[in-house]
Protein backbone atom coordinates (compact mmCIF):
# COMPACT_ATOMS: atom_id res chain seq x y z
CA UNK A 1 0.00 0.00 0.00
CA UNK A 2 1.63 3.08 -1.56
CA UNK A 3 0.59 5.63 1.07
CA UNK A 4 2.28 3.36 4.05
CA UNK A 5 5.12 2.74 2.58
CA UNK A 6 5.85 6.78 2.27
CA UNK A 7 5.61 6.65 6.01
CA UNK A 8 8.81 7.59 8.21
CA UNK A 9 8.35 6.59 11.79
CA UNK A 10 7.81 9.88 12.61
CA UNK A 11 4.84 9.71 11.39
CA UNK A 12 3.60 7.31 12.93
CA UNK A 13 4.98 9.08 16.13
CA UNK A 14 2.64 11.89 15.06
CA UNK A 15 -0.52 9.46 14.65
CA UNK A 16 0.11 7.80 18.34
CA UNK A 17 0.22 11.54 19.66
CA UNK A 18 -3.28 11.84 17.85
CA UNK A 19 -4.28 8.98 19.81
CA UNK A 20 -2.94 10.44 23.34
CA UNK A 21 -4.77 13.47 23.00
CA UNK A 22 -7.68 12.14 21.49
CA UNK A 23 -8.31 9.46 24.28
CA UNK A 24 -6.73 11.66 27.13
CA UNK A 25 -9.66 13.67 27.22
CA UNK A 26 -12.12 10.84 26.35
CA UNK A 27 -10.67 9.06 29.57
CA UNK A 28 -11.02 12.50 31.44
CA UNK A 29 -14.96 12.61 30.61
CA UNK A 30 -15.59 9.25 31.53
CA UNK A 31 -14.03 10.19 35.01
CA UNK A 32 -16.22 12.71 34.99
CA UNK A 33 -19.08 11.13 34.48
CA UNK A 34 -18.34 7.53 36.84
CA UNK A 35 -16.55 9.52 39.54
CA UNK A 36 -13.79 7.32 39.32
CA UNK A 37 -9.92 7.37 38.67
CA UNK A 38 -9.66 6.07 34.94
CA UNK A 39 -5.99 6.20 33.14
CA UNK A 40 -5.05 5.33 29.58
CA UNK A 41 -2.36 3.27 27.83
CA UNK A 42 0.26 4.53 25.81
CA UNK A 43 -1.51 4.54 22.67
CA UNK A 44 -0.29 1.79 19.88
CA UNK A 45 0.09 2.52 16.17
CA UNK A 46 0.02 -0.18 14.35
CA UNK A 47 0.33 -1.68 10.83
CA UNK A 48 -1.73 -4.84 10.49
CA UNK A 49 -3.05 -6.93 7.69
CA UNK A 50 -6.34 -8.35 7.90
CA UNK A 51 -5.18 -11.68 8.69
CA UNK A 52 -3.36 -10.32 12.00
CA UNK A 53 -6.36 -7.78 12.59
CA UNK A 54 -8.34 -10.69 14.46
CA UNK A 55 -5.64 -10.70 17.27
CA UNK A 56 -6.34 -7.36 17.09
CA UNK A 57 -9.59 -7.16 18.68
CA UNK A 58 -9.01 -10.07 21.22
CA UNK A 59 -10.12 -12.92 18.84
CA UNK A 60 -12.30 -14.56 16.45
CA UNK A 61 -14.67 -15.52 19.56
CA UNK A 62 -14.62 -12.01 21.05
CA UNK A 63 -18.04 -10.45 22.01
CA UNK A 64 -17.81 -6.84 22.44
CA UNK A 65 -20.23 -3.83 22.31
CA UNK A 66 -19.17 -1.14 19.86
CA UNK A 67 -20.04 2.38 19.29
CA UNK A 68 -19.30 2.98 15.34
CA UNK A 69 -18.93 6.67 14.42
CA UNK A 70 -18.69 8.03 10.91
CA UNK A 71 -16.63 10.64 10.80
CA UNK A 72 -16.89 13.03 8.21
CA UNK A 73 -15.37 16.39 7.18
CA UNK A 74 -11.64 17.41 5.88
CA UNK A 75 -10.43 13.61 7.34
CA UNK A 76 -13.28 11.08 6.28
CA UNK A 77 -12.55 8.01 8.67
CA UNK A 78 -14.41 5.26 11.39
CA UNK A 79 -14.41 5.50 14.99
CA UNK A 80 -14.71 2.93 17.48
CA UNK A 81 -15.19 2.12 21.36
CA UNK A 82 -15.19 -1.05 21.86
CA UNK A 83 -15.70 -2.74 25.83
CA UNK A 84 -15.68 -6.10 26.93
CA UNK A 85 -19.57 -7.03 27.29
CA UNK A 86 -19.39 -7.28 31.12
CA UNK A 87 -17.36 -3.95 31.90
CA UNK A 88 -20.42 -2.63 29.13
CA UNK A 89 -23.11 -3.79 31.45
CA UNK A 90 -21.33 -2.65 34.77
CA UNK A 91 -21.44 0.75 33.27
CA UNK A 92 -25.12 0.26 32.44
CA UNK A 93 -26.06 -0.86 35.31
CA UNK A 94 -24.19 2.44 37.13
CA UNK A 95 -25.72 4.74 34.83
CA UNK A 96 -29.12 3.47 34.83
CA UNK A 97 -28.82 2.30 38.00
CA UNK A 98 -31.36 -1.21 36.63
CA UNK A 99 -29.20 -3.82 38.07
CA UNK A 100 -31.07 -6.05 36.37
CA UNK A 101 -29.29 -5.43 33.00
CA UNK A 102 -27.27 -7.72 31.30
CA UNK A 103 -25.76 -7.82 28.09
CA UNK A 104 -25.22 -11.49 28.16
CA UNK A 105 -28.54 -12.41 28.08
CA UNK A 106 -30.64 -11.07 24.79
CA UNK A 107 -32.80 -9.16 24.48
CA UNK A 108 -31.62 -5.89 25.81
CA UNK A 109 -34.12 -3.37 27.33
CA UNK A 110 -34.05 -0.16 24.94
CA UNK A 111 -33.17 1.82 28.18
CA UNK A 112 -30.04 0.25 28.79
CA UNK A 113 -28.74 0.47 25.10
CA UNK A 114 -29.58 4.03 24.79
CA UNK A 115 -27.78 4.72 27.92
CA UNK A 116 -24.48 3.47 26.92
CA UNK A 117 -25.04 4.84 23.00
CA UNK A 118 -25.13 8.35 24.75
CA UNK A 119 -21.56 7.16 27.12
CA UNK A 120 -20.17 6.26 23.40
CA UNK A 121 -21.29 9.88 22.03
CA UNK A 122 -19.70 11.16 24.83
CA UNK A 123 -16.52 9.75 24.89
CA UNK A 124 -16.38 9.79 21.10
CA UNK A 125 -17.10 13.25 21.20
CA UNK A 126 -14.85 14.33 23.40
CA UNK A 127 -11.78 12.43 21.39
CA UNK A 128 -12.57 13.96 18.59
CA UNK A 129 -12.97 16.98 19.65
CA UNK A 130 -9.76 16.92 20.85
CA UNK A 131 -8.29 15.90 17.84
CA UNK A 132 -9.76 18.66 15.80
CA UNK A 133 -8.76 21.33 18.28
CA UNK A 134 -4.94 20.19 17.84
CA UNK A 135 -4.96 19.37 14.15
CA UNK A 136 -7.53 22.27 13.38
CA UNK A 137 -9.50 20.29 11.32
CA UNK A 138 -13.12 20.17 10.51
CA UNK A 139 -14.45 16.86 11.45
CA UNK A 140 -18.53 15.53 11.66
CA UNK A 141 -18.89 12.37 13.17
CA UNK A 142 -22.31 10.98 12.30
CA UNK A 143 -25.19 9.98 15.53
CA UNK A 144 -23.30 6.91 16.90
CA UNK A 145 -24.17 3.53 15.80
CA UNK A 146 -24.23 0.76 18.57
CA UNK A 147 -23.74 -3.47 18.29
CA UNK A 148 -23.13 -6.01 20.77
CA UNK A 149 -21.52 -8.67 18.40
CA UNK A 150 -18.33 -10.13 17.39
CA UNK A 151 -15.50 -7.65 17.57
CA UNK A 152 -14.03 -8.51 14.18
CA UNK A 153 -17.42 -8.64 12.25
CA UNK A 154 -17.98 -5.05 13.57
CA UNK A 155 -14.60 -4.08 13.00
CA UNK A 156 -14.11 -5.31 9.53
CA UNK A 157 -16.80 -2.17 8.67
CA UNK A 158 -14.25 0.17 9.42
CA UNK A 159 -11.90 -1.83 6.92
CA UNK A 160 -14.40 -1.46 3.77
CA UNK A 161 -12.58 2.05 3.01
CA UNK A 162 -8.69 0.82 3.27
CA UNK A 163 -9.53 -2.46 1.55
CA UNK A 164 -10.12 -0.75 -1.75
CA UNK A 165 -6.53 0.34 -1.79
CA UNK A 166 -5.18 -2.84 -0.03
CA UNK A 167 -4.67 -5.41 2.31
CA UNK A 168 -3.49 -3.46 5.55
CA UNK A 169 -4.74 -0.94 8.19
CA UNK A 170 -3.45 1.39 10.12
CA UNK A 171 -4.89 1.29 13.59
CA UNK A 172 -4.57 4.10 16.16
CA UNK A 173 -5.37 1.90 19.38
CA UNK A 174 -5.77 3.33 22.30
CA UNK A 175 -7.02 1.32 25.96
CA UNK A 176 -8.74 3.06 28.71
CA UNK A 177 -8.21 0.86 31.79
CA UNK A 178 -10.31 1.88 35.66
CA UNK A 179 -7.59 2.43 38.25
CA UNK A 180 -9.16 0.02 41.37
CA UNK A 181 -6.20 0.53 43.71
CA UNK A 182 -2.25 1.61 43.05
CA UNK A 183 -1.89 -1.78 41.62
CA UNK A 184 -4.63 -3.48 39.90
CA UNK A 185 -6.55 -2.11 36.70
CA UNK A 186 -9.07 -3.36 34.29
CA UNK A 187 -9.74 -2.47 30.96
CA UNK A 188 -12.47 -0.19 30.32
CA UNK A 189 -12.23 -0.07 26.81
CA UNK A 190 -10.42 0.30 23.49
CA UNK A 191 -11.01 3.48 21.06
CA UNK A 192 -9.85 2.45 17.30
CA UNK A 193 -9.40 5.25 14.68
CA UNK A 194 -9.21 4.08 11.32
CA UNK A 195 -9.09 7.34 9.25
CA UNK A 196 -9.62 6.54 5.28
CA UNK A 197 -6.59 6.16 2.95
CA UNK A 198 -6.76 9.58 1.52
CA UNK A 199 -7.26 11.53 5.34
CA UNK A 200 -3.36 10.66 5.99
CA UNK A 201 -1.96 13.48 4.32
CA UNK A 202 -4.10 15.72 5.53
CA UNK A 203 -3.56 14.87 8.99
CA UNK A 204 -0.10 15.20 8.31
CA UNK A 205 -0.25 18.39 6.41
CA UNK A 206 -2.41 20.10 9.01
CA UNK A 207 0.94 19.17 11.58
CA UNK A 208 3.08 20.41 9.26
CA UNK A 209 4.68 17.29 8.59
CA UNK A 210 3.51 16.64 4.90
CA UNK A 211 4.87 13.11 3.52
CA UNK A 212 7.55 13.55 1.36
CA UNK A 213 7.20 12.93 -1.88
CA UNK A 214 10.93 13.10 -3.37
CA UNK A 215 12.67 10.77 -0.78
CA UNK A 216 9.98 8.19 -1.90
CA UNK B 1 -7.51 -36.01 13.38
CA UNK B 2 -10.03 -33.18 13.29
CA UNK B 3 -8.14 -30.48 11.52
CA UNK B 4 -9.72 -27.30 11.13
CA UNK B 5 -8.25 -25.26 8.05
CA UNK B 6 -8.83 -21.34 8.89
CA UNK B 7 -9.51 -18.85 6.35
CA UNK B 8 -9.00 -15.24 7.05
CA UNK B 9 -10.47 -11.74 6.29
CA UNK B 10 -10.26 -11.79 2.43
CA UNK B 11 -8.72 -14.87 1.86
CA UNK B 12 -10.01 -18.53 0.63
CA UNK B 13 -8.59 -21.90 0.98
CA UNK B 14 -9.48 -25.60 0.02
CA UNK B 15 -10.60 -28.89 2.54
CA UNK B 16 -11.30 -32.10 2.17
CA UNK B 17 -12.55 -35.15 4.74
CA UNK B 18 -11.44 -35.17 7.87
CA UNK B 19 -10.92 -31.19 7.57
CA UNK B 20 -13.57 -28.80 8.27
CA UNK B 21 -12.66 -25.10 7.27
CA UNK B 22 -14.01 -21.94 8.95
CA UNK B 23 -13.90 -18.56 8.97
CA UNK B 24 -15.13 -15.92 11.80
CA UNK B 25 -16.74 -12.84 12.05
CA UNK B 26 -18.37 -12.08 9.02
CA UNK B 27 -20.36 -8.94 8.88
CA UNK B 28 -21.10 -7.64 5.73
CA UNK B 29 -18.49 -9.55 4.54
CA UNK B 30 -19.73 -13.25 3.14
CA UNK B 31 -18.88 -16.52 3.27
CA UNK B 32 -18.91 -18.37 0.10
CA UNK B 33 -18.58 -22.66 0.28
CA UNK B 34 -17.92 -24.32 -2.91
CA UNK B 35 -18.21 -28.10 -2.71
CA UNK B 36 -18.33 -31.45 -4.24
CA UNK B 37 -19.92 -33.93 -2.01
CA UNK B 38 -19.01 -37.14 -3.93
CA UNK B 39 -15.73 -36.03 -3.78
CA UNK B 40 -16.04 -34.23 -0.24
CA UNK B 41 -13.91 -31.68 -1.38
CA UNK B 42 -14.75 -28.10 -0.49
CA UNK B 43 -13.29 -24.37 -0.88
CA UNK B 44 -14.38 -21.62 0.93
CA UNK B 45 -13.84 -17.78 0.41
CA UNK B 46 -14.10 -14.69 2.42
CA UNK B 47 -15.28 -11.72 0.49
CA UNK B 48 -15.09 -8.63 1.90
CA UNK B 49 -15.88 -6.34 -1.44
CA UNK B 50 -18.23 -6.98 -4.53
CA UNK B 51 -16.28 -6.07 -7.51
CA UNK B 52 -12.57 -5.91 -8.24
CA UNK B 53 -12.95 -2.87 -10.55
CA UNK B 54 -14.06 -0.63 -7.53
CA UNK B 55 -10.27 -1.81 -6.27
CA UNK B 56 -7.81 1.84 -6.65
CA UNK B 57 -4.71 -0.73 -6.06
CA UNK B 58 -2.12 -1.41 -8.82
CA UNK B 59 -2.39 -5.10 -7.12
CA UNK B 60 -5.35 -6.54 -6.49
CA UNK B 61 -5.64 -10.01 -3.54
CA UNK B 62 -8.14 -11.96 -5.90
CA UNK B 63 -9.66 -13.29 -2.30
CA UNK B 64 -11.03 -10.05 -1.31
CA UNK B 65 -13.58 -9.67 -4.23
CA UNK B 66 -16.60 -11.45 -4.64
CA UNK B 67 -15.94 -11.87 -8.43
CA UNK B 68 -12.41 -12.32 -8.55
CA UNK B 69 -12.44 -14.93 -5.37
CA UNK B 70 -15.04 -17.19 -6.76
CA UNK B 71 -13.00 -17.78 -9.96
CA UNK B 72 -9.79 -18.30 -7.94
CA UNK B 73 -11.70 -20.91 -5.49
CA UNK B 74 -12.77 -22.90 -8.29
CA UNK B 75 -9.19 -22.85 -10.06
CA UNK B 76 -7.59 -24.69 -6.49
CA UNK B 77 -10.76 -27.12 -6.63
CA UNK B 78 -9.96 -28.25 -10.25
CA UNK B 79 -6.83 -28.49 -9.91
CA UNK B 80 -7.62 -31.17 -6.60
CA UNK B 81 -9.61 -32.84 -9.14
CA UNK B 82 -13.08 -31.12 -8.82
CA UNK B 83 -15.00 -31.28 -11.89
CA UNK B 84 -16.96 -28.15 -12.16
CA UNK B 85 -20.85 -29.49 -13.36
CA UNK B 86 -20.88 -31.64 -9.68
CA UNK B 87 -19.78 -28.10 -7.57
CA UNK B 88 -22.80 -26.80 -5.25
CA UNK B 89 -22.49 -23.71 -2.92
CA UNK B 90 -23.70 -22.49 0.26
CA UNK B 91 -23.27 -18.90 1.46
CA UNK B 92 -23.58 -16.87 5.21
CA UNK B 93 -22.50 -13.35 6.26
CA UNK B 94 -23.68 -9.68 4.24
CA UNK B 95 -25.54 -8.15 7.03
CA UNK B 96 -25.66 -4.51 7.96
CA UNK B 97 -24.27 -4.63 11.33
CA UNK B 98 -25.06 -0.76 11.48
CA UNK B 99 -27.84 1.33 10.64
CA UNK B 100 -27.02 4.47 9.66
CA UNK B 101 -29.64 7.29 8.11
CA UNK B 102 -26.93 8.67 5.75
CA UNK B 103 -27.15 5.98 3.18
CA UNK B 104 -23.61 5.54 2.11
CA UNK B 105 -23.39 3.27 -0.81
CA UNK B 106 -20.18 1.53 1.50
CA UNK B 107 -22.55 1.01 4.57
CA UNK B 108 -24.77 -0.82 2.50
CA UNK B 109 -22.01 -3.37 1.15
CA UNK B 110 -23.63 -6.26 3.10
CA UNK B 111 -26.34 -6.62 0.80
CA UNK B 112 -24.31 -5.91 -2.25
CA UNK B 113 -21.20 -8.41 -1.73
CA UNK B 114 -24.16 -10.88 -1.21
CA UNK B 115 -25.90 -10.03 -4.74
CA UNK B 116 -22.42 -10.19 -6.47
CA UNK B 117 -21.69 -13.87 -4.81
CA UNK B 118 -24.90 -14.87 -6.03
CA UNK B 119 -24.61 -13.00 -9.81
CA UNK B 120 -21.03 -14.80 -10.06
CA UNK B 121 -21.97 -18.16 -9.05
CA UNK B 122 -25.43 -18.09 -11.33
CA UNK B 123 -23.04 -17.02 -14.40
CA UNK B 124 -21.06 -19.95 -13.44
CA UNK B 125 -23.91 -22.52 -13.02
CA UNK B 126 -22.88 -23.27 -9.66
CA UNK B 127 -26.13 -23.98 -7.78
CA UNK B 128 -27.00 -22.11 -4.57
CA UNK B 129 -28.24 -25.47 -2.34
CA UNK B 130 -28.54 -22.61 0.75
CA UNK B 131 -28.39 -19.56 2.19
CA UNK B 132 -28.22 -17.48 5.46
CA UNK B 133 -27.85 -14.00 4.69
CA UNK B 134 -28.49 -10.52 5.39
CA UNK B 135 -29.91 -9.55 8.78
CA UNK B 136 -27.78 -7.56 11.26
CA UNK B 137 -25.68 -10.16 13.11
CA UNK B 138 -22.25 -11.26 12.69
CA UNK B 139 -21.53 -14.61 11.93
CA UNK B 140 -18.52 -17.44 12.29
CA UNK B 141 -18.62 -20.41 9.69
CA UNK B 142 -17.83 -23.88 9.99
CA UNK B 143 -18.00 -26.43 6.63
CA UNK B 144 -18.03 -29.90 7.29
CA UNK B 145 -17.14 -31.42 3.69
CA UNK B 146 -18.16 -35.12 5.22
CA UNK B 147 -21.84 -34.15 5.78
CA UNK B 148 -22.15 -31.11 3.41
CA UNK B 149 -23.44 -29.19 6.43
CA UNK B 150 -22.69 -25.54 6.99
CA UNK B 151 -23.46 -24.20 10.82
CA UNK B 152 -23.82 -20.96 11.15
CA UNK B 153 -23.10 -19.28 14.65
CA UNK B 154 -24.42 -15.95 15.74
CA UNK B 155 -24.45 -14.42 19.37
CA UNK B 156 -27.65 -13.49 19.59
CA UNK B 157 -29.43 -17.16 17.91
CA UNK B 158 -26.85 -19.59 18.78
CA UNK B 159 -26.20 -22.92 16.41
CA UNK B 160 -27.74 -23.07 13.45
CA UNK B 161 -27.36 -25.83 10.80
CA UNK B 162 -28.17 -25.16 6.24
Amino acid sequence: MSFINRMKTYHLDILKEVGNIGAGHAATALSKLLNKTIDMKVPAVRIVSFDEITELVGGADNIVAAIFLRIEGDTPGNMFFMLPVNEATTLIQYLTGDQSFDLNHPPYPELGLSALQELGNILAGSYLSAFSDFTKLNLQPSVPALSIDMAIAILSYGLLELSQVGDSAIVIDTEIVEKLDVNSQKTTGHFFLLPDPDSYEIIFQALGVPIDERNS
Amino acid sequence: MNEIVKVGMADLNVATTPQKIRTSGLGSCVGVVIYDDSTKICGMAHVMLPNSSIGKAESINKAKYADTAIVLLLEKLSKMGVKQTYLKAKLAGGSQMFKFSSSSEIMRIGPRNVDAVKEKLRELKIRIIAEDVGGTSGRTIEFDPETSKLSIRTVSQGVSEI
